[in-house]
């Protein structure tokens, strides 16, 4: 087991001068030992990339790559300690599988009593206790990926178990019941393990800190819940979430900060007043009455009944800082035109189509971001763990 | 319609009547039956018995090349050859009955609409899947076909590039004037896109009608499994004097809900949706059920988790908005309100559904919902 850490940049090309050239820009990183860790990210953000230079598949264009004290940087895959598991089964189907468990422990000189103990261990892990003496080559595909854990699993003694989208052939019936094989093993072996997905369910139902990346950066590392309570950056919020978080232009005045101060923890030391983003996400932007305090004119313009909620869309006119309109956006929020979504839970009072609503933007949950697109003020952490 | 090939039965007989210019969603797991249908309908196939009829007239048999549809598949079918501005050209000049100004303009529209119009020199080869997908999408629109046949047309994108196209589709369908019909494996996306959802399973059709009401009233519990997910959960059970028993001691009350039915017996299968159960340590009314369980695994999907638990009564999932942390094994109660309760008979037709369900538009019926449920949370 190990505490990796990485101090790198990567890029494809030789003389890469502009930060599009680079499939990672400079970073460090660390995933500490026994951590459970998810990068996760649309095609093309850097995330396999990552992993490769982990294995030592990728040599980095550009710094080091250390395993506890020890560098790691120029050596190769099998130099490294590490197991991985691929997207497809890696299996030999003239073995068994149990011979096929026991293949990485053979393959180290590990005594035949104690291959054979740790593969009882995994096998009963993962419910193939029953079938070790047969044959691979007539399970079926998820069968044999349930063995490619086991084989990604079945040593003590690795640095770190890397997978790579390894639920792909898996049924969608069967996936949770392996995203849960996968929590449990975590908890009873505190492997150091390294998940690349792009799906979010993939890695917020997986790991403990979650490095969602873009375009060859992390723009944040942090459990599901601070994802989705505080994105630290806006592709964060639209990225976790379906649908992800609402933005909207907002100004800002100095009132409407104060008015604020009370709820919202700011991430940075002073949030300026004046052009800012402001991000809420549908789950908590509500529906109020027009004539309350802050009540933010919209009219509905779609009403989607998702079965255990409704999904409604409501747009709403640019109105200006401190401008009375009607009983007024009376907290100094000037917004632009938007098309924002919110959920009601079965139950809440669904307004009609076409319908004149009040919407509260302002609440414990709002966020602010800066026109880079970072997080500038915040709800306070905690929230959301129960 | 049925069809068959050799031993094996792709579709059972059935009867189903598209309601004209609107969208049809065809939802069932693979297998189901629904790329066969979808091939019956663009008349690439032709029925092993039974008759096709289009705006009345029979077109059991004619070519698709004389029909009037148009489809989208999965892959992202495009002539690797041609331009993007050629790809959705191609079916306009194919028609021969537009001049070059006119196809040119039809052309320049439609890239706009599906967020193409940079692309337009370039080769399908060169863009990505998601945008792979607008131009067989804006070459499907082009023909402006009265029938529009989508065979999961998202499933081979990731998912937010889904919900984006999902959202332009529902934009780009509206007022078309074309029937659309969209096969999906996923019951969310059938909501997503609303209209009317018919159901298959294993080459039978189960249930047709608007898609709200399809999925609020399963017919059997056949639609309700295939018409949720996470999944709805299922418990076998008895029926007493006050309601049903499920074993290990728990009863559900069912003398509040059940006024309006018949006495019920013998076998019955309870069902209730993942979002219709609890898990709080708020005061629950009397006639709730309380259920200890230990979870077994929190799913997050991005904007709710499914608790997945075991308890005496099985496996069971509850579904919470939001980002929420278990530890697996951790104890809980559920608590399952009654009024929320599906109930299947011994055959697992539908014998009781929650009561009706509140719809947009019905202001009176969302405010009596609302205060009735509103000592409940």
């Amino acid at each position: 087991m190990a505490r990796i850490h990485l101090d790198i940049a990567h890029s494809y090309r030789p003389h890469p001068r502009e930060d599009a050239d680079y499939a990672l820009l400079p970073m460090r990183q660390t995933f500490e030992d026994g951590g459970a860790y998810a990068l996760l990210g649309p095609s093309g953000c850097g995330k396999t990339t990552m992993l490769n230079i982990i294995s030592g598949l990728v040599r980095p264009s550009q710094g080091s790559i250390w395993f506890d004290e020890r560098e790691v940087t120029g050596l190769a895959p099998q130099q490294r300690n590490i197991a991985q598991v691929f997207q497809f089964p890696v299996v030999y189907d003239t073995m068994t599988v149990a011979q096929n468990l026991a293949f990485p422990l053979r393959n180290r000189g590990i005594d035949e009593a104690r291959a054979r103990a740790r593969v009882a261990v995994i096998a009963e892990m993962l419910d193939l206790s029953g079938q070790l003496d047969q044959r691979a080559a007539g399970l079926s595909a998820d069968q044999k990926q349930k063995i490619s854990l086991g084989r990604g699993l079945v040593r003590e003694d690795v640095g770190a178990v890397l997978f790579d989208e390894p639920l792909t052939v898996i049924d969608p019936h069967l996936k949770w019941q392996l995203r849960r094989k996968l929590k449990e093993i975590h908890r009873e072996l505190r492997l150091t393990l390294i998940y690349v997905t792009h799906d979010q369910v993939e890695a917020l139902t997986f790991a403990d800190t979650v490095l969602v990346m873009e375009r060859g950066r992390v723009v944040q590392s942090g459990s599901p819940s601070e994802l989705f309570e505080r994105p630290a950056h806006r592709f964060v919020g639209h990225f976790i979430g379906s649908p992800g978080m609402n933005f909207i232009p907002v100004t800002l005045l100095a009132r409407a900060l104060a008015h604020q101060a009370g709820a919202l923890t700011p991430a940075k030391p002073e949030v300026p007043p004046g052009a800012l983003t402001l991000g809420i996400r549908p789950e908590y932007l509500r529906l109020c009455e027009l004539h309350e305090p802050g009540a933010l004119p919209a009219q509905i313009e779609q009403i989607q009944d998702l079965g255990s909620c409704w999904l409604v869309g409501a747009r709403v006119q640019p109105v200006a800082a401190g401008n009375a309109v009607g009983n007024g956006v009376g907290n100094g929020v000037g917004v632009g035109a938007a098309l924002l979504r919110l959920r009601l839970a079965r139950g809440e009072v669904v307004p009609q189509l076409n319908q004149s609503v009040g919407l509260q933007l302002l609440s414990p949950h709002t966020c602010f971001y800066d026109s880079r697109d970072e997080l500038m003020a915040g709800p306070s952490g905690g929230v959301g763990d129960d | 319609m049925s069809r068959q090939e050799g031993a094996e039965v792709h579709l059972y007989p059935f009867d189903l009547q598209l309601e004209p210019g609107s969208l049809t969603v065809l939802l069932g797991a693979t297998q189901a039956g629904k790329t066969s249908l979808l091939r019956l309908m663009a008349g690439l196939d032709v029925p092993s018995r039974g008759r096709i009829w289009a705006d009345g007239r029979d077109v059991t048999g004619v070519a698709v090349r004389l029909r009037d549809v148009a489809m989208v598949y999965q892959q992202f079918i495009n002539y690797p050859s041609m331009t993007v501005a050629q790809n959705i050209a191609s079916p306009l000049k194919l028609s021969g009955r537009m001049a070059p100004v006119a196809i040119e303009q039809r052309v320049q529209e439609l890239a706009r609409r599906l967020r193409i119009e940079g692309f337009l020199d370039r080769l399908p080869g060169a863009l990505s899947g998601g945008q792979q997908q607008r131009v067989a999408l804006a070459r499907a629109l082009a023909k402006s076909a009265s029938l529009m046949l989508l065979d999961e047309p998202l499933v081979n994108l990731d998912y937010k590039l889904r919900e984006e196209l999902r959202d332009e589709f529902l934009t780009l369908f509206a007022g078309g004037g074309s029937t659309v019909v969209y096969a999906t494996t996923e019951p969310g996306e059938a909501l997503l896109l609303g209209g009317h959802t018919a159901v298959l399973d294993a080459g039978e059709l189960l249930q047709y009608g608007p898609t709200a009401e399809v999925f609020h009233r399963p017919k059997s519990i056949r639609v309700a499994r295939a018409f949720s997910d996470p999944p709805m959960n299922l418990i076998p059970a008895t029926a007493v004097a006050e309601g049903i028993d499920l074993g290990s001691g728990l009863v559900l009350d069912l003398r509040a809900a059940l006024q309006r039915l018949p006495r019920l017996a013998g076998a019955l299968t309870l069902g209730v949706r993942a979002g219709a159960l609890e898990l709080s340590s708020a005061q629950w009314p009397a006639n709730f059920l309380k259920i200890p369980a230990k979870v077994a695994l929190a799913e997050v999907s991005g904007s709710d988790t499914y608790i997945h638990l075991e308890s005496p009564l099985g496996g069971l999932v509850v579904q919470r908005t939001g980002v929420h942390r278990f530890a697996l094994g951790e104890s809980v109660t559920v608590g399952m309100d009654p009024g929320a309760a599906y109930l299947f008979d011994a055959k697992g037709a539908m014998v009781f559904a929650p009561s009706p369900v509140h719809t947009a538009g019905a202001p009176d019926l969302l405010r009596a919902k609302s205060a009735q449920s509103a000592g409940t949370r």
